[in-house]
């Protein structure tokens, strides 16, 4: 197979303008005869099934919430990036392209970066537009804040809930475009395969979660915009519904996988209480504008924070990184802190913490600036941990918070399968080896309220898409595998709950594909995963019928696919050796331990096919062109 | 610790409901109430029995999922804390808690602690957004918001839309929920072209469903998580007043179509 990634020709900052010239238009006339399958509504698909709608296609949205509103995106806290340049401060589409590239460690597509700062600046424009209330300066104007990974402010915000100001603009559009009657919305409803009819995807089969019932629902087009796959690590920032399934069931129907090792840890999140952990709170990037990152000089150093004086605190991010201090981007602060716990270093339960603190913020600011621009992220870990954060420093740890990996996409967003697009998270475009903060927002609404409504309408203009019988074969295959899967984990009524077998799952991914890596842990994973996922199968118990509201068997279904997944990531994990950005492989690290990349070997995207019948994933490799920025060793120092 | 719990299992929307009693063991203070569910569930699945099933997702309190009446009080003894973001040390060893759904007319419910709430997305379907198409914004900075307006407007927008301002209220209405969406767009000048048809519109199809009419009892507010306070129901009040009067004068009541 042939991986074309549909990259326009010409210079850089002319690609999108020539493309969208060059690509077919639907008449719009004909529109309103296209179906469109959206499956999800956070910021992508929201985004998307509005803006399609707006346009006059035909569009079906699905979500497993009981509102579109509810889609992990609403969880965002920190902001979006956007090259506005509001500050004045040096800011421009190249210099967001550039920090992008580099972020992401070198292993993402230069087109679809730079595409992605230039359509940044019209992001911000339609989203006040729609009344999202910006955080704005005493003259009314935008206000920006800083984000990890940029000497530029140019994140925008709405207090610490940006990602639900920002979906509830999307969200809003979508129930205008549903009292319109353009979209029509499935929410409890659950995508749980994809119908390939002549090699293109023309419909989905889905569950609803409400009364069991499957059934097919076909299309022209297939969107997924259904999130990321953190959870396959069972404890992560995501929301407890985040899962894979979707983007997994197409993969198996012949979607490729691409690098679905790179995942984000991130730096600041809250330690973990107890074993009944059920997920893991993010405390936003964003702090890092104001608190300080320390652990004790002394390795066990029991005293309070308080206790501890000055001099003998190891300022760890300002000593090794003092260009970026606090603000270094998120794979390199979380190795540090990694690090440090490492070293017995760490503070708090276990030894598994380090110090965000504020006292100098509250000093030089005063406590009521501390509490306008974090108050509610401050009351958040308070609630949790029963901590004051105004009077004793936070206590942070990473924690497993987005997968840059996805399905392979083209420059159109379209996948292997013609006709299935993947949108947001759940695609493997633009962040490369590590996203940066703020970044993930801008890229979901780029892809559903610039991009999609363009590329879709020259897919379809572009091809021939005959009716399919509603008795085609494909179809009844696919609805038949559904039920099917259905009843085999019905049936199985062994002894141990599905939450067991996720927890187990997690552990080894944590323990073994988590912030440092190696070919043994790798190895050693392999051999665990088929293990457990084969327990699972034999032993696993899910009450209650298929008929019916069952979450059990929701959850079941979940964590069979991460079961497959998590292999996957592991293979490869272990293929690249090399570590770029959130893939840190120890063996390939440079002797003052950082990241040592192998641009001669990887400087390529991974996309894994999938082979039936348990036999070994095909790799194939789309080699990274880098004309415009300089291939370097990234520093931050 | 040690607690009684009694729980509202009810296996199908149309089918008889009861409180069950479990005891749930081994809580620590630092557990999420949510996560004690979790427990409870694990055991009773080891059990071979259905687990308890209840709407949850971010439990980071943002996502409007959770919410349930422990006690009778929605979400719970904390103030301005959602279900998912209440922790055991609220509660003492020996506790017995009453576990129920959002109880309204509105909200049927679906199974055991989940209810139906679509009615809120009808309500904002009938105008609870600003008609700006994808492609027609102008720049960002063109119209400036007084800061005191953005964080009005904030304050409001802040609704996670949980319900819980109906389950609290004895009418069972929607007017904190409506209120604050109305309030959210109404402090911003981009909401301004259609402030009092979207007034009208959202109104009336609040009374539409089966919502009860706002006496000012005021449960909302205290039963709010995100703390959105019963004056915008009062701003909703004026708006939704002034736009009757001049229902037939053009410019007010129609705005922009
Ligand atoms: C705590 C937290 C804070 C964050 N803060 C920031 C930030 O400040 N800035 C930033 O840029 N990024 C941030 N991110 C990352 C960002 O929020 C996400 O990457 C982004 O919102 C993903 O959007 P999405 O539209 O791709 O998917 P999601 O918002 O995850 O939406 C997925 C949708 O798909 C649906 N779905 C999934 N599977 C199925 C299925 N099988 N069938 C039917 N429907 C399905 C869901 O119902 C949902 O509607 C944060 C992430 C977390 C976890
Ligand atoms: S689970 Fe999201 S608000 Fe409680």
């Amino acid at each position: 197979m042939e991986l074309r990634s549909n990259i326009p020709s010409g210079p850089l900052q002319q690609k999108w303008d020539k493309h969208r010239f060059e690509m077919k238009l639907v008449n719009p006339a004909n529109k309103r005869k296209y179906h469109v399958l959206v499956v999800g509504s956070g910021l992508a698909g929201a985004s998307a099934a509005a803006t399609l709608s707006e346009l006059g296609y035909h569009v079906s949205c699905f979500c497993f919430q009981d509102s579109p509103r509810r889609a992990h995106s609403i969880a965002a806290q920190g902001g979006i990036n956007a090259a506005k340049n509001y500050q004045n401060d040096g800011d421009s589409v190249w210099r967001l392209f550039y920090d992008t590239v580099k972020g992401g460690d070198f292993r993402s597509r230069e087109a679809n970066v730079y595409r992605l700062a230039q359509l940044s600046v019209n992001i911000i424009d339609q989203c006040v537009a729609q009344g999202v209330p910006f955080a704005r300066e005493y003259g009314g104007l935008l206000t920006n804040r800083s984000f990890g990974g940029a000497q530029v402010s140019r994140t925008f915000y709405a207090r610490g809930q940006t990602g639900q100001q920002l979906l509830l603009g999307a969200y809003q559009a979508l129930e205008k475009e549903i009292a319109k009657g353009g979209v029509t919305m499935f929410p409890r409803t659950e995508m749980l395969d994809l119908v390939v009819v002549n090699g293109r995807a023309r419909g989905i089969v889905v569950r609803d979660l409400v009364t069991g019932a499957i059934t097919p629902h076909m299309g022209h087009a297939v969107v997924l915009a259904t999130g990321g796959y953190g959870n396959v690590f069972y404890l992560s920032t995501n929301a407890r519904g985040s899962n894979a399934t979707a983007i997994w069931r197409a993969h198996k129907r012949g979607a490729l996988f691409a690098n679905p090792c790179f995942t984000q840890i991130h730096p600041t999140c809250i330690p973990q209480s107890g074993h009944y952990q059920s997920k893991l709170t993010l405390m936003s990037e964003s702090l890092r504008n104001d608190g300080r990152v320390w652990v004790p000089r002394q390795k066990g150093d029991a005293r309070g924070p308080g206790q501890i004086p000055e001099e003998e605190r190891d300022y760890y991010l300002e000593r090794k990184y003092p260009s970026f201090g606090n603000l270094s981007p998120r794979d390199i602060a979380s190795r540090a802190a990694k690090e440090v716990c490492d070293e017995g270093r760490g503070v708090g339960p276990g030894g598994l913490g380090v110090y965000l603190d504020f006292a100098d913020a509250i000093r030089r600011l005063g406590e009521d600036t501390i509490r306008e621009r974090y108050g509610n992220l401050f009351e958040m870990y308070e609630r949790i941990t029963d901590e004051n954060p105004y009077r004793v420093p936070m206590r942070i740890y990473p924690a497993v918070h987005y997968t840059m990996g996805g399905l392979w996409v083209d420059y159109n967003l379209m996948s292997t399968i013609p006709g299935l697009h993947v949108l947001g998270e759940a695609n493997f475009s633009d962040h490369g080896a590590n996203r940066l903060g703020a970044s993930a927002l801008m890229q979901g609404l780029a892809d559903g309220y610039f991009v999609i409504p363009y590329t879709i309408g020259h897919y379809l203009a572009s091809t021939p898409l005959e009716p399919v019988a509603p008795d085609a074969p494909e179809l009844r295959d696919a609805v038949r595998n559904v039920e099917n899967m259905g009843q085999q984990l019905l049936g199985i009524r062994g002894k141990r709950t599905v939450q067991s077998f996720h927890r187990e799952l997690g552990k080894i991914m944590w323990e073994h594909c988590g912030m440092a890596r190696n070919a043994a842990g790798l190895e050693e994973a392999l051999r665990l995963i088929p293990a457990v996922r084969e327990e699972f199968w034999k032993n696993v118990t899910v009450p209650g019928s298929g008929a019916e509201l069952n979450q059990s068997l929701e959850h079941a279904g979940r964590v069979a696919d991460f079961l497959e997944l998590a292999e996957l990531m592991c293979r490869d994990a272990l293929h690249r050796e090399e570590s770029c950005g959130g893939h840190f492989r120890t063996e390939h690290e440079t002797p003052d331990g950082e990241a040592q990349r192998d641009d001669s070997r990887f400087a390529y995207v991974a996309a894994w096919e999938y082979q039936a019948n348990g036999a070994a994933p095909v790799l194939h490799k789309e080699a990274l062109q880098f004309e415009n920025v300089h291939l370097a060793t990234r520093s931050y120092k | 610790m040690r607690l009684t719990l009694r729980v509202w299992r009810q296996p199908a929307p149309n089918a008889e409901g009861r409180l069950v009693t479990y005891t749930a063991d081994d809580v620590t203070p630092d557990m999420s109430f949510l996560e004690m569910l979790d427990v409870v569930n694990e055991g009773l699945t080891e059990k071979g029995e259905s687990p308890i099933a209840f709407d949850h997702d971010c439990r980071e309190g943002i996502c409007g999922s959770c919410g349930m009446m422990i006690n009778g009080v929605a979400h719970g003894p904390m103030k301005a804390t959602t279900t998912c973001q209440l922790h055991m040390r609220s509660f003492k060893d020996g506790d017995t808690l009453t576990i129920e759904p959002w109880r309204a007319a509105a909200f049927p419910v679906i199974r055991d602690l989940c209810v139906d709430r679509s009615a809120f997305d009808r309500i904002i379907q009938a105008g609870g957004y600003v008609s700006v198409a994808t492609g027609n914004a102008p720049d960002g900075n063109t119209l400036p918001v007084a800061k005191g307006d953005a964080e009005a407007a904030m304050d409001a927008a802040a609704c996670i839309g949980c319900g819980a301002c109906v389950a609290a209220c004895p009418n069972g209405s929607a007017s904190l929920f409506t209120a604050a969406k109305l309030s959210h767009l109404s402090h911003l000048p981009q909401g301004q072209p259609e402030r009092y048809r979207r007034a009208l519109m959202m109104v009336a199809q609040m009374d539409e469903e089966s919502f009860g009419n706002c006496t000012w009892f005021g449960e909302c507010q205290e039963a709010c998580p995100k703390d959105v306070s019963i004056d915008e129901i009062a701003r909703m009040n004026r708006d939704f007043w002034m736009a009757s009067l001049f229902e037939r004068d053009e410019k007010v009541s129609t705005g922009t179509g």
